[in-house]
């Protein structure tokens, strides 16, 4: 893992002595409101509905036990016992004081992290796969480019005031994990035909208001061209880019109004001068920051425990089924912990829980620690023989929520019990949703789905590229919720078709209820994953279930008694 | 009489050239040997001011608002093609932005007596040590 | 046609801990929104909304949301504002707390 340099802590404490400077000025009334808020956005510090809220990068997803331990500290001592993980992989505190938050700041920087632009018109900390340099199908680890690229955005003087914020996502694996193409810029390492290493650079995706996928601006992209590449696709987008109204300028919208070609044609033509900027010392440290996140040194011990753990205890068996993946080495695996117990709020630990994986993490994950943007933690690095002693000591704390990639893993945005901008809840949604799955113990049946929820058009949640998306307005003062179904995250991204008209908070949990269970009616197999049947029948089915009133369903469609079907939409929900 | 913002702190403005616009620039036909101050807004094409880089002395860029960082762009880009001469920034400009100003090859900043009254020299010089802490000089050094 | 005014409350957050309060009726500031002022006049309340902003160094993001008299009680109107009186639906934390002790 990456360790700061002399330079690093330097930054980051002369960042942080500002911030205390300028909060002084803030409190003692030499800064007014509106010469503060640019400020403190560039530091992370938001306020929401009913406080302040500090949101905290994890760069690329990874971390530490001591980062961790120190998040859980922070959440004890100037929070309410808990934090949030988002699905850009930051951590956010939702109860700070603004007299505090010098303060959280400097123990962030004591263990080397910040709230650098989690915010503002600039580049935000950037994304990257969460199972990076332990899942098996990887050509290249992507966090040593994420590093360079945390270094190069970091204040960079060029885009610190950009139309809109922009984000950046990179994976080094073909099945993308980072959703690259949701971004203002995605990169997908690749290697050419003669085998050298390179990126993939996709421009334009984006969620929100309007959901483009990202299209290829360069499909290879030589390793040592990447800082001068992108600076020229920031540039062009600096310039180019509208800034009379917030809502045209992301960089899909230009992208989309100048058409991808006449980008690609200024991007090049810029690309040529902007390469002499650079002499060298990128790429000298980008081999540093390859050797930086060298692979762990592997023990190698028996497991025959863990295969007779595995016979003997049957949540263990469940536990090790659903949310452990294959590691490149195979005696080891990679392990989700969900943040999605039924009945919790998704992305959601306590401090307790915080520093229980921070020890799991020391102890048996070879000191590694990710965020993952489905609102999980995962330990990437951990061998056979240890994983019965981490479920167990995860169950201890109730983290041993067997549910990875099924419905109540659900990614949900904070929504409006927390959030200035949303237009209705979402938490309480991905809440009843779990609850319901859980009682109906239909969760193994239905396998692989991905639920998205959203409080607003911003699309936190992801809800457009959910398998089944959802999406929180305001109509005429009363919460309702549109549904979209087929969306994608995957390599394979799509955005999901609108069903129809949308549902009061009371309608939309049976709504989900028939779409399931006209799922689970029409696969063709029970192998066929929802997404797959979608892709097959599109959308008419679930539409003709979902807009029939619950009493003609009942008596006409038998089937679904198979299906436990009791409580079937018509079934009210607490 | 707008203020000049240094690494030194405040300053008057001595420049006692005309500023032209482009338009008139390019109308005057100029030659070399002649020295002109050029004002052009934050969305001028830097290619187009490159063949007459030899005859200007001073090119100064419009802010108009502190949240508008095509200024920034701008200069970097005309000091990537070649540009020697003075670059200054005029308007809108916090003094939080002062380093990023430098970093982009501006030599100083132009603001009104009124913003000079609401972030005193003394903001300014606190953000005078531009060279230090600076990823991107960093990244952009010889290997 | 003149337009009917929407009786509104005062509301901002506090600068420094960053709690919700509400203008209450001697004109203090008050954590439940129970004891909000109802400001039943148009031009009061926009004179009450100017004060606060200018109050700059207590208050954050001052404005002025709808609400009426229900059961004798002034009670926001709409839902945002609710969650905003009363705290979040998941956890008794902010004015769920405060109403816990």
């Amino acid at each position: 893992m990456y360790s700061y340099t002399e330079f690093d802590n330097n930054f980051n404490q002369n960042r942080v002595d500002q911030f205390r400077s300028q909060v002084t000025r803030r409190i003692d009334g030499s800064l007014t409101e509106d010469e503060f808020k640019p400020l403190r956005l560039m530091n992370g510090l938001y306020l929401q509905l009913h406080a302040y809220m500090l949101r905290v990068a994890i760069p690329y997803g990874t971390l530490n036990s001591q980062k961790m331990y120190q998040l859980a500290i922070i959440a004890d001592k100037y929070d309410r016992g808990y934090g949030h993980f988002t699905t850009r992989q930051n951590i956010q505190y939702n109860w700070p004081k603004l007299k505090d938050v010098p303060d959280i700041l400097q123990d962030l920087a004591n263990v080397e992290m910040h709230a650098v632009q989690t915010s503002g018109n600039c580049i935000r900390n950037v994304t990257a796969d969460h199972f990076a340099g332990a899942s098996t199908d990887e050509i290249e680890d992507p966090r040593p480019t994420a590093e360079l690229i945390r270094q190069w955005s970091t204040d960079h003087p060029e885009f610190s005031f950009l139309g809109r914020k922009f984000k950046i996502a990179i994976t080094g694996s073909p099945n993308d994990r980072a959703v690259t193409k949701a971004h203002d810029i995605g990169l997908r390492m690749v290697r050419n035909n003669k085998n050298e290493p390179g990126y993939e650079v996709i421009i334009g995706g984006g969620l929100g208001r309007t959901p483009m996928i990202g299209k290829v601006l360069r499909s290879f992209l030589p390793r040592k061209d990447i800082l001068p590449y992108l600076e020229s696709v920031m540039q062009i987008y600096n310039m180019l880019g509208r800034r009379d109204n917030k809502y045209k300028a992301r960089i899909k919208i230009t992208v989309h109004e100048h058409g991808i070609n006449k980008i690609c044609d200024l991007v090049e033509e810029r690309f040529i001068i902007q390469r002499s900027s650079f002499g060298g010392f990128d790429q000298k440290l980008l081999i540093k920051l390859e050797k930086a996140f060298a692979a762990p040194i592997y023990i190698n011990e028996p497991i025959d425990s863990y295969n007779k753990s595995y016979q003997s205890d049957p949540l263990f068996r469940s536990f090790v089924d659903t949310n452990l993946s294959e590691h490149k080495n195979l005696n080891y695996s990679i392990v989700s912990i969900s943040l999605k117990k039924h009945g919790q709020t998704p992305g959601d630990a306590t401090s307790q829980q915080m520093r229980m994986m921070a020890n799991l993490a020391k102890k048996y994950g070879h000191d590694e620690l990710r965020i993952s943007h489905e609102q999980n933690v995962i330990l990437p690095h951990v061998h056979k023989s240890n994983l019965y002693k981490v479920f167990n000591e995860l169950k201890s704390v109730e983290l041993d929520t067997a549910n990875i990639g099924l419905i109540s893993d659900i990614i949900a945005c904070p929504g409006m019990d927390y959030c200035a901008l949303a237009t209705a809840r979402s938490i309480p949604i991905a809440q009843q949703i779990a609850m319901r799955f859980n009682q109906l113990k239909l969760e193994n049946d239905i396998g692989e789905i991905k639920i998205k929820i959203s409080g607003c058009i911003n699309a936190c949640g992801h809800h457009h590229i959910g398998h089944i998306g959802i999406l929180g307005l305001d109509r005429a003062g009363v919460e309702n919720y549109q549904i979209t179904l087929g969306g994608n995250s995957t390599q394979n991204t799509a955005i999901g078709k609108s069903l129809g008209p949308g549902f009061s908070y009371t309608e939309i949990i049976p709504a989900i209820e028939k779409i399931i269970y006209t799922y689970l009616d029409i696969r063709s197999s029970n192998d066929e994953t929802f997404l797959e049947t979608f892709n097959r029948v599109g959308l008419t089915p679930f539409k003709k279930i979902v807009y029939t009133p619950s009493e003609i369903i009942n008596k006409s469609t038998a089937t679904f008694a198979n299906n436990n079907n009791e409580s079937f939409a018509s079934q009210e929900i607490k | 009489m707008n203020v000049i913002v240094t690494d030194n702190g405040f300053e008057s403005d001595t420049w006692s050239n005309i500023f032209l616009t482009l338009d008139k620039l390019l109308l005057i036909n100029p030659k070399s040997t002649n020295k002109f101050s050029l004002d052009v807004p934050n969305t001028t094409d830097p290619k187009e001011l490159a063949p007459l880089f030899a005859c200007i002395s001073l090119i100064r860029i419009a802010f108009l608002n502190s949240t508008d960082g095509r200024g920034f762009t701008l200069a970097s880009h005309l000091r990537l093609l070649g540009y020697k001469g003075r670059l200054r920034a005029q308007g809108h400009v916090l003094a939080d932005q002062y380093t990023m100003a430098r970093r982009c090859g501006y030599d100083e900043i132009e603001i009104s007596i009124e913003l000079a009254d609401r972030q005193p020299e003394k903001q300014w010089l606190s953000r005078s040590d531009w060279k230090s802490n600076c990823y991107i000089n960093q990244l952009k050094q010889l290997a | 046609m003149a337009r009917k005014f929407t009786n509104k409350v005062l509301t901002a957050n506090r600068l420094i801990e960053g709690d919700v309060v509400y203008l209450g009726i001697n004109g203090d500031w008050v954590l439940d929104h129970d004891r909000a002022q109802i400001l039943k006049e148009e031009e009061f309340a926009i004179k009450q909304l100017a004060l606060a902003n200018k109050d700059s160094g207590f208050l954050v993001s001052p404005y002025l949301a709808n609400a009426e008299i229900r059961d004798g009680v002034p009670t926001p109107i709409h839902f945002r504002d609710s969650f905003r009186a009363n705290g979040p639906t998941n956890y008794n934390h902010g004015k769920k707390e405060n109403h816990n002790v």
